[in-house]
């Protein structure tokens, strides 16, 4: 039998209760009733304790909603969401406000061991000192919708850095909420960010003041663990002029039978001279064998390079949930301003990813890059779909685009959907795109030296991906570069 | 004493078409045997099959490794027990460094036998050590594997990998192929420098040339998926004046 072949019956026979973090933490916890109505809305922002102007805020994006139609254009296929079968929040009782990490419940601990969370980060949570000098992450932990853990605070506190949960920030930083809040994605933007805006639980909210270079790695680790609780995460991260900031964000779930919507929204704003730098590590729930449960990931991700000479750029590295529909963007409206893309969409069995990206040039001399490199396994279904746009004004603004795709078996499908619009005769606008199937000869070669099928896969596979690994932060990188091989190795054991 | 290679009557197809028809060979250690035989007579075909190549379907017969049943273990694990196969044409795997694949691959054998794994510094030696002696740079080793290699450099980083494994049976598929006379002399004090009594090696090629450089112990005339003539190295040159046209009869 061929390589490719057994690749793929092995592919086939993924078992995925042998998915890695699919386990569920029995804690008590508080819900809001099923379904969605104002009285949802209120609820949530009853329980999170918010100003009259935040619940207004999200009355009027409820109420848009409700008029507003699910978005059909992307390549995937799912059954119907029905909107008021799910519920809106769920918090782990909290016995009171929690602010150090004794108050944690060591249950909530335990599963963050078990999501294997980088050592350091369980260190930081429980306290250990590390040695002076070694790069630290500060680490925002989301479970469920509630943050529970911040750590590094009064570091950040010195520096200026405001990381907190979003929730917080809304009543003790009310002013830079109202100021920034909507203005990259706004409550009209589309079906999900409108129905974020109404019922968002929970999320991060950073500030880095003018001048001021984040002394560490921020991070957030998302985990959805009640059942049919969709989580609607809100991050705002603002870099003010000459600012700069890094920050992490790695998802798992535990397994479930039904599908978990998950609609976030993450916002990125930078003033003159700033940067920010977003990278992220997916692995949610993909469903099973047969293509029943996982994630339905609908993700708004845009940042606004509002100033002159700023940057932002968008390092993905997607490889788990059941549909992944996702487009971190960059508005360069700042003069010189750049936005970059780097991403991984990785899909096996029966998921399905439409990703890719937006950059729209506004200002001058604005430019852009796009690395993107797609893995399909399996039954899988991997799009990138990406805009490229540079307005009247955006005099020799420049692109380029690189999509690689990998096809690994020949039961799945990548595809490319590139638009361009340039309406400036002084624009540059570069693409390449290449597909091809993972060479058999190969993953021979590797084999005969001693390597298994898998780590041949995985090897290969972290081949491709190169370019846009290298983008991550390292240790981030390293974590990502087994995860890429799980993913597929998962598949192949 | 057993030999290191039995190939008893094997026969084999790929996709419904038989191409070996019953060969046989016997390898023992220490000894260095060539194959030769004109184009699709089916050299590369053994060497792949002795390797565990997916694709192909023994029909019959039976291949022996050190006393096992060879066609019972899976490719990986032949290459951890010792077989190695120096590619015709070694492939290119791009963002891979040469050194990490060497690492994993190093690494993975050991494991499979159930050795621990080289500590880097113990490794980096080891590599530097032996590509000095095949006159290969160490900036060619953080390129990706193959990548952007010439001929002669992909045929040398063959032989590194067989230098730093260690193997007990070295089939080498027409090291000579693309070779300029320097580089080929390079290549095979590479492959002689492995010679040894516990070591065999199966010097697959299409012209007397390479063996000048590897002189072998027994020469093997394959035609048309059988082998049609053995003998001393003596018959490589009596194949050089006389062409592979006597055989192709001979196995009609
Ligand atoms: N994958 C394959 N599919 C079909 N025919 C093949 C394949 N591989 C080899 N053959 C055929 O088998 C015969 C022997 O080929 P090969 O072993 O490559 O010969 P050699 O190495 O001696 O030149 C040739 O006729 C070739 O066309
Ligand atoms: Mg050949």
């Amino acid at each position: 039998m061929a390589a490719v072949q057994e690749t793929v019956d092995r592919v086939r026979q993924i078992d995925v209760d042998q998915y890695r973090y699919g386990f569920e933490t029995i804690i008590e916890s508080e819900k809001a009733p099923k379904g969605l109505s104002e009285d949802t809305v209120r609820y949530i922002s009853a329980k999170k304790n918010e100003p009259a102007w935040m619940l207004e805020w999200r009355l009027e994006a409820y109420r848009r909603w409700l008029t507003m139609e699910e978005p059909k254009w992307a390549r995937v296929e799912y059954p119907k969401i029905d909107f008021q079968d799910l519920y809106y929040y769920s918090a782990p009782k909290p016995k009171k406000t929690i602010g150090s990490i004794d108050e944690i419940d060591p249950e909530i601990l335990e599963t963050y061991k078990k999501l294997g969370i980088p050592l350091r980060e369980i260190e930081a949570l429980e306290g250990v000192v590390r040695p002076e000098g070694e790069r630290r992450i500060a680490v925002d932990a989301v479970f469920d919708s509630v943050s529970v853990a911040t750590t590094f605070q009064k570091e950040l506190k010195q520096a200026g850095v405001i990381f907190m949960p979003i929730s917080e920030a809304i009543r003790e930083h009310p002013e830079l909420v109202k100021q920034y809040l909507g203005t990259v994605v706004p409550t009209s933007d589309n079906f999900y960010a409108t129905l974020n805006s109404a019922v968002f639980s929970d999320g991060s909210f950073v500030y880095v003041p003018p001048g001021v270079r984040c002394p560490m790695e921020l991070s957030t680790y998302f985990r959805i663990n009640e059942r049919n609780t969709g989580q609607f995460e809100r991050t705002l991260i603002i870099a003010d002029k000459g600012a700069y900031v890094s920050y992490l964000e790695g998802c798992t779930a535990p397994q479930r039978d039904e599908n978990q919507l998950h609609a976030a929204v993450v916002e990125l704003v930078t003033l003159d001279d700033a940067e920010i730098k977003y990278s992220t590590v997916q692995n949610w729930y993909p469903g099973n064998s047969e293509g029943k449960g996982g994630i339905y990931n609908f993700v708004t991700k845009r940042g606004d390079c509002r100033g002159d000479n700023s940057k932002i750029s968008w390092t993905q590295v997607e490889t788990g949930s059941a549909i992944t529909w996702k487009y971190p963007s960059c508005i360069l409206r700042g003069d010189n301003s750049r936005g970059e893309f780097y991403s991984i969409a990785i899909s096996n069995g029966y998921q399905q990813v439409d990703s890719g990206t937006k950059m729209i040039h506004l200002g001058k001399n604005t430019t852009s890059r796009i690395i993107s490199k797609g893995i399909a396994a399996g039954k899988s279904q991997n799009t990138y779909r990406g805009l490229v746009t540079a307005h009247r004004k955006a005099t020799n603004a420049r692109n380029f685009t690189a999509c690689d795709s990998l096809l690994i078996g020949d039961q799945c499908g990548a595809h490319t959907v590139p638009y361009i619009e340039a309406k400036n005769a002084s624009t540059l606008f570069e693409h390449e795109a290449t597909t091809s199937k993972i060479s058999e000869d190969v993953l021979f070669y590797c084999i005969q030296r001693g390597l298994s099928q898998e780590e041949a896969v995985g090897l290969v596979v972290n081949g491709f991906v190169k370019d846009v690994l290298q983008q991550l932060p390292m240790e981030f990188a390293v974590e990502a570069q087994k995860l890429i091989s799980i993913s597929l190795e998962g598949s192949v054991g | 004493m057993t030999a290191l290679l039995e190939v008893k009557d094997l026969q084999v197809r790929v996709e419904d078409r038989e191409i070996l028809h019953g060969l046989t060979m016997t390898v023992n250690g220490g000894e260095v045997h060539a194959i030769m035989g004109p184009n699709g007579s089916g050299k590369s075909t053994l060497s792949h099959v002795i390797a565990g190549k997916p694709g192909y379907e023994v029909t019959g017969g039976e291949i022996l490794f050190k006393g096992e049943d060879l066609l019972e273990m899976e490719p990986d694990e032949r290459a951890a027990k010792g077989v190695f196969l120096a590619f015709q044409y070694p492939v290119e795997i791009p963002g891979v460094t040469t050194m990490n694949f060497l690492r994993t691959a190093v690494n993975a054998q050991r494991k499979a036998r159930g050795e621990s794994e080289y500590l880097v510094p113990d490794f980096l030696r080891k590599v530097r050590e032996v590509a000095a002696s095949l006159n290969i740079p160490m900036d060619m080793l953080k390129r990706g594997v193959n990548v952007g290699f010439s001929g002669g450099e992909k045929k040398r980083n063959e032989v590194l990998q067989m230098a730093l494994f260690q193997p007990s049976l070295c089939i080498l598929d027409e090291m000579d192929s693309g070779l300029d006379i320097d580089a080929l002399r390079v290549a095979a004090d590479g492959v002689n420098a492995l010679r040894s009594p516990d070591r065999a090696m199966v010097v697959i090629t299409h012209y007397q040339r390479l063996l000048n450089y590897i002189v072998p112990d027994h020469v093997h005339v394959m035609s048309k998926g059988r082998v049609v003539k053995s003998g001393g190295k003596e018959l490589a040159l009596e194949l050089e004046e006389s062409g592979y046209a006597q055989y192709e009869d001979a196995a009609a």
